[in-house]
């Protein structure tokens, strides 16, 4: 079948599940069991007991299939499985397996559909379990969208649990022992004597014989792993330099390479000059890619040097050249014409304005921000007539393996992926752009592994950022109480972008360009939030927490206006807003946590509060500034959490506080601005983020009453800047409205 | 041209200009050290120069005035240096792709400063860039490792 054949069947999938809930297709093909992929190529005496656990003479291998972009999901993977399968998580190979539907994510569909994560009726219930099915035919596999844990954490210890019952099995017709009598511990089955069978041992046996797949899962009473303090398995590596990321792959025979293309994204290359390049010392080819060129050279520097060198005759891209003109693209999109949804809509907003005495009004900005992951792109690629070896970290592995496969002409079976962890993504490697031209030049070089790497310049000039947003919002105030809020959230679409390099533009309203706006759990008696969407301009991609890191900043920061203009207590009056258990439950947590007496704060301090519902996880942040002679100081920032289960709370709080001081340190100086279509900031001299000198004391509480799992790469984000910009308007009394705030005041 | 690189003399043959990051890298296959921005603003590439941390991508090989340590070497013996052991205690790393840099300018401080207060690590780690936000966690591990050091 052709691709074109392929993409239109499973767009229609998608439209029909978001549609009708899954209740147009087949439910067979749902219901039908996924194929246990590591049974093929097992050795004598060797067993794969689920997708997630294979067991060879040398050790016990699990499969870690959601890629760790730095956010520790690989040890989480593996201790969801040990806590079942009695093994020291240490102590086993984890291996992140090649693509395959068995390590579909179906949470990242459900979470996509427009129906807010608190909302459990029947009808947004029923829409969920119909984006399941899609994606279980699909069999998509994706790391993002903080998903992984909720998608994986029954998978992972069931996993771990019919691994153990099917080894005692094994034990037990070696032993005649019945299994019912048969413990396990430390990777071994103890018999009632206290002999031991190492698993290693069982292998074989439990092979041959039908995985025990009636288990039930250990209640959290029993863990011994999960839910206390544990060791993430890459902490050695990564603090003895021994952790092997993409740019330290090393190879015999390998060569390195760079490329160039165009900065004006997806604009064409009108010619090029590589006489001089040619030349230089170490370079081995200058070839063309798609969009650009390829330099080969034997190392990355004299890589980098030469491909500086070739002069390229670039054309201009589809989108405007400045980010004024973009702005003017986004003001023009605040019309009928471009409005996309309405998800919010409580009460009669029009008629509540019309009536208020004094209505309020403001226009907030967010702009272009780059991932910025410390490591720069890279990935490596060994091609011969009929294979694709490919080393890289990616997000979306399946996707990558299809891709690359149509590249190189070969069938998807022929590439081996060889998936490493990445110095760092924050959403950036669910594009898989920086792996195509590495395919290109590898392909030049048949037979020679070739490692392709990004400079800083080409990273950050080749980013697909998190795009510019604009909101205007309107409001009213009674009684000293808020009344109306109307939000209009105005921006281009990542979905359509993204799903649209990727996959397929998916068909039905855009949520990701009003999550955290709609999806707040607010009371407000007249509600409305609205989003439009705007012509496609940069590309852009996710980035962490996409859509609520802009939208929780406007919403968020509107309603503080509103409760200031009531004259009412920033966190009193969002209690007294909120319509859910949980978030009530953060805002007291964080309110107990800061000793909470208001926002003012005295000489010069201020303490702002935050409130957000992101990926399904209610957010609560109070951050305390100081405007000093020097500009303003963050002294003290608080976060409370409700993830439902916490799994490893050193963890959670590692992704707790990186991910406040990510949203901090972009609100605080990051930008890309436009000129010439490319963005003007390409190095961290110019997109700063936040120093170590410039973070505050920061506390978390980690709260469990929220009735679904879920994840904490990215929630806390979206709460920071709000918190950070309400506290210095309690210090100052200036409001922001823009990001990055650098541009309105001075911070030390 | 000769160089002393974790106790290990190396002849290499490349330009004089060519940064101390990418020999190491690239010629050298020492990995630990790693390229973040190429422009000194990240100190991801840092190492030490007859034990003093300098930013590897801003030193030309012709100019390395002495013996180079990195991350691989930073503890005799294949041990952990104690500011290792501390990084791994406070489970510091996410991405981890900062960590070598970070860990060779923490021993550098700790070297000249058994005892370094807030500020002094402030003013020390200033340079070095960390995109996960791990800077709550350096600050105790570095104070956890200063203790360790002063113990012995
Ligand atoms: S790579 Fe040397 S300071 Fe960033
Ligand atoms: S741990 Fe990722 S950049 Fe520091």
């Amino acid at each position: 079948m052709s691709r074109t054949r392929t993409i239109a069947r499973r767009s229609f999938l998608i439209g029909s599940a978001a549609i009708a809930g899954g209740v147009a297709f087949g439910a067979y093909l749902v219901a039908r069991p996924i194929p246990n992929p590591l049974l093929q190529g097992l050795a004598e005496g060797e067993a794969a007991l689920t997708p997630f656990v294979r067991i060879t003479d040398k050790g016990i291998i699990l499969i870690v299939p959601r890629a760790d972009v730095g956010q520790g999901i690989a040890s989480l993977q593996a201790h969801l499985i040990a806590e079942e399968l009695d093994i020291d998580p240490a102590t086993a190979t984890l291996d992140p397996g090649q693509p395959h539907a068995a390590y579909y994510n179906a949470t990242v569909a459900a979470d996509g559909l427009p129906f807010a994560l608190y909302d459990d009726g029947r009808l947004a219930r029923m829409a969920r379990a119909g984006a399941k099915g899609v994606i279980k035919v699909m069999g998509m596999q994706i790391t993002g969208g903080s998903s992984s844990t909720p998608d994986m954490h029954e998978t992972l210890r069931r996993a771990g649990a019919v691994a153990r019952e099917t080894l005692k099995q094994a034990a037990a017709q070696r032993t005649g022992i019945t299994r019912a009598d048969l413990r396990t511990e430390n990777a071994a089955v103890i018999l009632p004597d206290g002999t031991t069978i190492a698993y290693v041992d069982l292998a074989g046996e439990a092979a041959a014989i039908d995985p025990v797949t009636d288990v039930t899962l250990r209640r959290p009473d029993q863990w011994r792993l999960l839910g206390q303090t544990m060791q993430r398995t890459d902490m050695v590596a990564k603090s003895t330099g021994a952790q092997v990321y993409g740019i330290d792959l090393r190879l015999p025979g390998m060569e390195f390479a760079t490329v160039r293309r165009n900065p004006g994204i997806g604009g064409a290359v009108n010619g090029y000059d590589a006489g001089k390049a040619a030349t230089m010392p170490g370079v081995i080819g200058i070839v063309p890619v798609t969009g650009g060129v390829g330099v080969i050279a034997d190392n990355t520097w004299r890589a980098f040097r030469a491909a500086e060198a070739v002069q390229i005759d670039w054309a201009a891209p589809a989108y405007p050249a400045t980010s004024d003109e973009m702005w003017r693209v986004l003001d023009a999109a605040h019309t009928d014409a471009h409005r996309n949804s309405r998800l919010r809509n409580d009460g009669d907003v029009d008629a509540a304005l019309s009536q208020a005495a004094h209505p309020l009004s403001a226009e907030y900005r967010t702009p272009y921000l780059a991932h910025g992951a410390l490591e720069p792109l890279s990935a490596t690629v060994l091609y011969t007539a009929d294979r694709l070896d490919i080393w890289t970290a990616t997000q979306v592995p399946d996707v990558l393996r299809d891709r690359a496969a149509a590249l190189a002409g070969l069938d998807p079976a022929r590439v081996t992926l060889h998936l490493l962890h990445a110095g760092g993504s924050f959403g950036r490697r669910l594009d898989i752009d920086y792996v195509l031209p590495a395919v290109e030049i590898a392909m030049t070089r048949p037979g020679t592994p070739v490692q392709t790497t990004l400079s800083r310049e080409e990273d950050m000039t080749h980013d697909f950022p998190r795009p510019m947003q604009l909101a205007r919002c309107r409001g009213a105030v009674q009684d000293g109480r808020v009344a109306a809020l109307s939000l209009d959230t105005i921006g281009p679409s990542v979905s359509e972008s993204w799903f649209g390099r990727i996959l397929f533009a998916p068909p039905g309203p855009d949520t990701l360009l009003v999550l955290g706006a709609y999806d707040q759990p607010y009371a407000i008696p007249d509600y409305r939030v609205t989003g439009y969407k705007a012509p496609s301009l940069v590309p852009v991609g996710s980035w962490r927490s996409p859509g609520a890191c802009s939208n929780v900043f406007f919403h968020d920061t509107f309603l503080d206006e509103l409760i200031h203009a009531a004259g009412a207590d920033p966190l009193a009056e969002r209690l007294r807003l909120i319509d859910h258990a949980p978030s009530r439950g953060v805002l007291e947590a964080v309110g107990e946590m800061c000793n909470w007496s208001g926002p003012a704060l005295g000489d010069g301090r201020g303490r702002g509060i935050a409130y957000g519902f992101a990926h399904g996880v209610p957010v609560a942040t109070v951050v305390d500034v100081t405007a000093t002679d020097l500009g303003i100081t963050i002294d003290a920032v608080w976060i409370a959490v409700d993830c439902g289960t916490v799994y490893d709370p050193v963890n959670a709080e590692a992704q707790v506080t990186g991910s406040t001081i990510w949203g901090l340190a972009h609100a605080m100086n990051c930008e890309l601005t436009y000129e010439d279509h490319a963005p003007v900031q390409t190095n961290f001299d110019r997109f700063e983020g936040m120093r170590l000198h410039q973070t505050p004391g920061l506390s978390v509480r980690l709260l469990e009453q929220g009735p679904h799992v879920r994840g904490l790469g990215e929630p806390a984000t979206a709460t920071a800047a709000p918190a950070l910009g309400n506290a210095i308007f309690a210090a100052t009394g200036q409001r922001l409205r823009e990001m990055p705030f650098s541009s309105s005041v001075t911070f030390a | 041209m000769q160089l002393l690189v974790n106790g290990t003399p190396h002849t290499v043959t490349v330009e004089d200009e060519m940064p101390l990051l990418w020999v190491l890298r690239d010629v050298l296959n020492i990995t630990g050290p790693k390229y973040g921005c190429g422009i000194a603003q990240c100190g991801a590439c840092t190492v030490h120069i007859d034990g003093a941390a300098v930013r590897s991508c801003q030193v030309a090989v012709g100019d390395v005035w002495g013996a180079v340590t990195t991350i691989e070497a930073l503890a005799p013996d294949a041990a952990l240096h104690p500011v290792q052991a501390a990084w791994i205690d406070h489970q510091v790393a996410q991405c981890g792709y900062c960590q070598s840099g970070q860990m060779m300018q923490a021993a550098d401080l700790l070297a000249r400063n058994p005892a370094p207060s807030d500020a002094e690590i402030d003013d020390a780690m200033a340079g070095n860039l960390c995109r996960c936000g791990t800077y709550p966690r350096i600050r105790a591990a570095i104070h956890a490792a200063a203790a360790a050091l002063r113990k012995g």
